[in-house]
């Protein structure tokens, strides 16, 4: 099996040292040809706006596009939830995505970084305590479309109730970030998607 | 009553935000048509201050924390995270920004420091800051007092990349030198790096600094961010480099570029061509010793 990282900018490292955690050598896709290689692709946080940007001129997004509609799977964290929205809110005017996901994301929704915060997070189909999610300058899930699973809210406090992660096929995206916390649920979570989406072929 | 398990401001938030920020270019400005210009180029955050290092360097003076107005300003202009610059130790200055809600705060050796014995105590704040390190003794005081990120400082407002590579060589070397130490050497060397011997076995052991580190100070062109990242950055300031630049714009997408290619040769001929004037510089050998901002912190 062998599962990218969007390596364009952000925490690239980490989602590789998780996957490789969850028994996945995964690697690094910064170009079309590298893009051509993988099954799945994972896209890390950071900088959505950077990654846009990029994903623009090195010619990613139209391939990314067309594998994602063809069934590749795709788990997206933070900014990789962004890049997978339909519907960006908050974003800039010539921000682009690779869609998949039918919903509707704000950028920076609970604030800025002295928002950021970390608390629990009950993920359907996550077995086992709360998942202690880390959110940093994240977005969340303002409105879903009928063939989107919600699989995660906030808790507690004063965005309790938002959606900060979905399913829709293959699509997996939360707003938070396992790869920071060495908790690899998530990560094993998308590595049987993808050896099921396999299976499936 | 359950307690609330929501908890802000935390290490791992703070860490966390510099990780995120990986790969990326970060740039100074001090205009909100600057920092549009900066944002629409792929930088991955702007550094608000009031004066670019090259021209703290010609006008000299004391330099301050910018006017509220001017990050007010900017933090409206851009979606992408803000930055700015605090003196040495003024820890009002501090938390003056964080009350702005700038999303991270550099404690400067750009600005005149305002304590020449402590520097600030960044465990009591909210706003994560970034810190600049000369050799990893340094980077581990900051680490010490809460910085969670650092920045090799190179020399600001130059244009020479020298002092930028010689930090990051050093601080590498002085890595990879505790990584192969024997662990009952271990205490010697917190003693001589003056920093605490736990944070100095865990980077022993991890090989790598707790924080991410970017590199600062002197970088003017695509090819100079590209070594810094080879050289084992994880990204790249870049300051007066690109608006004392003929074409900021073109410069500022460049260096991006270049950043995240910066192992692929053929990408960097590529984003280099047709740039314009890069900054005129000034060579680190000919500034005066207390001319040398590399020099402050302590």
């Amino acid at each position: 099996m062998n599962i990218g990282v969007l390596a364009l900018q952000g925490d690239v490292r980490e989602h590789l040292a998780a996957l490789a955690g969850s028994d996945v050598l995964a690697r690094p896709v910064r170009r079309p040809s590298e893009l051509d290689d993988v099954d799945a692709l994972v896209i890390p946080g950071g900088e959505s706006t950077t990654m846009s940007n990029l994903a623009i001129t090195f010619g990613l997004l139209d391939p990314i596009r067309k594998r994602i509609a063809d069934g590749m799977p795709v788990y997206g964290s933070c900014a990789g939830m962004i890049m997978l929205a339909t519907t960006v809110l908050d974003g800039r005017p010539d921000q682009e995505s690779f869609a998949g996901i039918d919903m509707t994301v704000r950028r920076n929704a609970f604030g800025r970084q002295i928002d950021s915060f970390e608390a629990p997070v009950r993920i359907e189909d996550v077995e086992g305590d709360d998942f202690h999610a880390v959110f940093i300058r994240a977005p969340w899930v303002e409105h879903t479309g009928p063939g989107v699973r919600v699989l995660g809210r906030v808790t507690e406090g004063p965005a309790a109730g938002r959606i900060v992660a979905v399913r829709q096929g293959n699509l997996l995206a939360t707003a938070f970030h396992p790869e920071l916390t060495g908790d690899l649920r998530v990560h094993r979570y998308f590595v049987e998607l993808v050896r099921q989406a396999q299976d499936a072929r | 009553m359950s307690e609330s398990r929501t908890s802000t401001g935390t290490a791992r938030v703070k860490r966390g935000m510099a990780e995120m920020l990986k790969g990326g270019v970060i740039m100074d400005v001090v205009t909100p048509e600057q920092a549009k210009i900066a944002e629409d180029a792929g930088a991955v955050a702007v550094m608000a201050l009031e004066r670019v290092p090259a021209d703290i360097r010609a006008q000299g003076g004391v330099s301050r924390m910018s006017d509220p107005d001017m990050i007010d300003g900017i933090i409206a202009t851009v979606s992408i995270p803000v930055m700015a610059k605090a003196r040495i130790g003024h820890f009002v200055e501090a938390q003056v920004l964080q009350s702005l809600g700038v999303d991270y705060i550099d404690e400067s050796e750009v600005l005149t420091p305002a304590d020449y014995a402590n520097h600030i105590d960044k465990w009591a704040f909210t706003a994560p800051f970034v810190c600049g390190a000369t050799n990893l003794g340094e980077a581990l005081r900051r680490i010490t007092e809460g910085a969670a990120m650092i920045r090799s400082k190179g020399e600001a407002g130059t244009g020479d990349v020298s002092n930028a590579t010689t930090h990051m060589r050093t601080i590498r070397g002085e890595i990879r030198r505790l990584s192969s130490l024997p662990e009952d050497e271990l205490f010697v060397a917190a003693k001589e790096l003056q920093a605490p011997y736990d944070l100095v076995k865990e980077v022993a052991e991890a090989g790598k600094l707790p924080v991410v580190m970017f590199t600062a100070g002197g970088i003017a062109t695509p090819a100079d961010a590209a070594m810094m990242m080879q050289l084992g950055a994880e990204g790249v300031f870049v300051g007066s480099g690109i608006f004392k630049s003929g074409n900021p714009a073109q410069r500022a997408a460049a260096i991006v570029k270049a950043v995240t290619f910066h192992d692929d040769p053929d990408v960097i001929a590529k984003v280099s061509r047709g740039l314009g004037e890069a900054m005129v510089g000034i060579n680190v050998d000919e500034i005066p010793q207390p001319h040398r901002l590399a020099e402050r912190g302590w």
